[in-house]
């Protein structure tokens, strides 16, 4: 590969994602707000589902741990939203998201397979315990409000910018050392090891960016709620939503989640909107016809039929084995 | 049994079609033949049993009493309510949009709240901005006071929580000085927002009033094993017990005092107790048990009201929020009949005057004149605090002993 093909194949998608975000930014000014009721809904999405698949698309860890993270910046939000500005709020959001994720990765990431996923979820409810038992011992009030002068459109043009900021990262971790030494992770650990990586610390750098990106977001997400507690800050559904969403979509790829995610949004919408009364059964049929017509996800679809026969993308195609997962 | 990929495609396209055109199409909104009301509820999730019996019902019901009489009277032509319903599966965000899509997709005249005190703080912002009225039946918030002040047309229909902790303090304390019981009081609450809400309340106002909290613990929601603090607590000597209870742990309480045949003189449940589950499954044990809420079930327009919720529910409302959002949405209905038009302003206006005729007697929104304490008596549950409320009930003191347990 010379030089030149390189610098075309890395400007070219990030001059043509530059254009998009800008087009998108424009967005509020267009449509009511209910469009951007469901814009925010899609855009924290894509962000909860990319940087889900940052971590899990290469190493195979499926993590469902997102709710963690997520409730974890809310929480920030509503402790600290009145006293900071709230740029310094998301920054302490971050480092807060940081640290947990640092002692989550250093203590689990050795765990492997079923192991880390039923960890993660454990996570949830250990966290969501230990928020609970401060409120109610601690402070003595176990819901937190949060009154900030935040409006949607703002939501919206911080998700916005924390998405572009997010499929930036990906996009430079793909050609990377640090994404090379990732896949060579996720083909087979012990080969890793033996290429002389640090098998660990490129996993726990990994699981922590990703968590940044989750908590930040539930910092942004925050104040659209006026009041949260454990139980709304840490619901579980969200984890399973993402995992969803990713799967559909395509978790090797860098846009395939998003792939998954707009779809999958406006089927929630239709559904909720359509058929109050019969949501779940609706979801579940619709899930089941999905597996049936789309087992190798959106994306999969894309290379059988659209894209190039190999992939362009140095994240590798999604194999059916992982669909099937 | 192979499907083409031409097929396959082809369906997947046509699926995707149809979506993306039923959420962008939606419902649009139609000519003013019809008053459109709108709530997000949760009909699923941990929020559903509370929606199921405080506030579903009675939305449901009104809106069919409303239609049977012919509608709404608005000036002097009658016009029907038509309803539009979403599932908010319990979530902030699901209830936020929701509340969204009903403005400005739905683009209804009147939006019901939401049930349960998160729920309807996450929605009150978006009524406000939007100019909706909101009628907050099922929200204990002590911010209740700064809540209102901050968007102009909501209404915290049941206080706070600070109210029921403190009625219950005076009217214990009141027993105390007659010689009734001694200083001894065990609370333990669940450890969830209105349990430690009012226990948070209910400390500082026992306090005042010189009481010793001999017991002071939290319980975890959905704990299973109460028989160990029923038991600990039998043995400290109190008088009075409170428990700042949920429905589930309201039952378990009451379940394992009788097993264990802890009969303090009085017996203060939480949540739960009024609700009519309650009655039917201790029966004749119920008498005598105390809790928050209460009815005058001798005042013929409560009596008549829980006539009719029977018949329609095929079950009684409870004898607290069923009652406050039920003389709400007699408020609403009245408020729109004397504005004499659907104008949202006009509405808002006359529901912010008061003075509506509903079960509460002269009514407006937010009014706490119900009842803060309330006991089974004779399989009724009656209002008897604030004492110097019109038909307040003597209390039955001592508690009876359990009959189950012997």
């Amino acid at each position: 590969m010379n030089i030149v093909t390189f610098k075309s194949d890395f400007i070219k998608p990030v001059i043509l994602g530059a254009i998009i975000f800008a087009a998108l930014a424009f967005l509020p000014s267009l449509v009511d707000s209910y469009y951007m009721s469901l814009a925010i809904s899609i855009t924290s999405f894509a962000i909860l589902a990319t940087a889900w698949a940052m971590f899990s698309g290469p190493t195979r860890y499926i993590s469902l741990a997102t709710v963690v993270f997520f409730g974890i910046g809310a929480y920030t939000v509503a402790v600290l939203g009145e006293i900071l500005p709230f740029p310094v709020v998301l920054i302490c959001a971050a480092l807060a998201g940081t640290v947990l994720a640092l002692l989550v990765g250093f203590s689990t990431l050795r765990l492997a397979g079923v192991y880390f996923v039923i960890f993660t979820f454990g996570l949830t409810e250990l966290v969501r315990q230990v928020v609970s038992w401060y409120e109610v011992n601690v402070t003595r009030e176990l819901g937190r409000y949060i009154f900030l002068d935040i409006t949607q459109d703002d939501i919206y043009w911080q998700l916005l910018t924390l998405l572009a900021v997010l499929l930036l990262t990906g996009f430079i971790l793909g050609r990377s050392r640090l994404g090379f030494a990732l896949r060579i992770i996720g083909e087979d650990e012990t080969v890793a090891k033996h290429c002389g990586i640090n098998v660990t610390r490129v996993k726990v750098a990994l699981f922590v960016l990703s968590a940044v990106f989750m908590t930040l977001t539930g910092a942004i997400m925050a104040p659209r709620w006026t009041y949260i507690d454990p139980v709304i800050a840490f619901n579980p559904m969200l984890s399973f939503q993402v995992v969803i969403m990713a799967l559909l979509g395509g978790p090797r790829r860098l846009l395939g989640p998003i792939l998954g995610v707009i779809p999958l949004t406006l089927l929630f919408e239709v559904l909720t909107a359509n058929f109050p009364n019969h949501f779940s059964i609706m979801l579940g049929v619709t899930f089941m016809v999905i597996v049936y017509l789309l087992p190798g996800g959106v994306i999969g679809l894309y290379e059988k039929y659209g894209g190039p026969n190999k992939p362009s993308h140095p994240n590798g195609p999604p194999t059916t084995k992982e669909k099937t997962a | 049994m192979q499907i083409s990929s031409r097929l396959r495609i082809a369906t997947l396209a046509a699926a995707t079609t149809a979506l993306i055109g039923t959420a962008l199409l939606g419902a649009q909104a139609q000519a003013q033949d019809t008053y459109r009301i709108g709530y997000a509820i949760s009909k699923t999730g941990p929020g559903a049993p509370g929606a199921n019996t405080s506030t579903i019902p009675n939305y449901e019901m009104w809106v069919k009493e409303v239609n049977d009489a012919g509608g709404l009277k608005v000036g002097d032509k009658m016009i029907p309510i038509e309803v539009v319903e979403y599932d908010d599966r319990s979530s902030s965000e699901e209830a936020v949009r929701a509340i969204e899509r009903l403005i400005n997709q739905d683009k209804v005249d009147f939006i019901l709240s939401p049930w349960g005190t998160g729920l309807n703080l996450a929605v009150a912002p978006i009524l406000d901005r939007a100019g909706y009225a909101h009628l907050a039946g099922t929200a204990v918030s002590d911010k209740a006071p700064q809540l209102s002040k901050r968007w102009k047309n909501s209404y915290w229909l049941l206080g706070t929580g600070s109210q029921y902790a403190n009625e219950l303090a005076t009217f214990l304390d009141q027993l105390k000085s007659d010689g009734k019981i001694n200083n001894k009081v065990a609370m333990i609450a669940v450890a969830d927002g209105f349990g430690i809400e009012l226990s948070n309340a209910g400390r500082k106002a026992l306090e005042k009033h010189d009481f010793e909290l001999v017991y002071d613990k939290t319980y975890p929601l959905g704990s299973q094993d109460l028989a160990t603090i029923v038991n600990e607590i039998k043995s400290l000597g109190a008088d009075t017990f409170v428990a700042f209870s949920y429905p589930p742990g309201t039952l378990g309480l009451t379940e394992q005092a009788r097993v264990l045949n802890f009969n303090p003189k009085i017996f203060y449940a939480g949540v739960g107790t009024a609700f009519p589950l309650y009655k039917d499954r201790f029966g004749a044990d119920a008498e005598g048990v105390v809790s928050l809420g209460g009815a005058s079930e001798t005042d013929p327009k409560i009596a008549d009201y829980i006539k009719r919720h029977i018949a329609f529910a095929g079950r009684e409302p409870d004898r607290w929020a069923s009652i406050v959002n039920w003389a709400s949405l007699q408020s609403l209905q009245q408020a729109i009949e004397r504005a004499g038009s659907t104008d949202r302003d006009a509405i808002n206006a006359e529901l912010a005057k008061g003075g509506f005729d509903t079960i509460l007697g002269s009514y407006k929104p937010g009014d706490q004149n119900f009842w803060q304490v309330g006991q089974w008596q004779d399989g009724k549950f009656v209002g008897i605090a604030p004492t110097s409320m019109d038909g307040a009930q003597a209390l039955i003191f001592p508690k009876p002993d359990w009959k189950g347990a012997q």
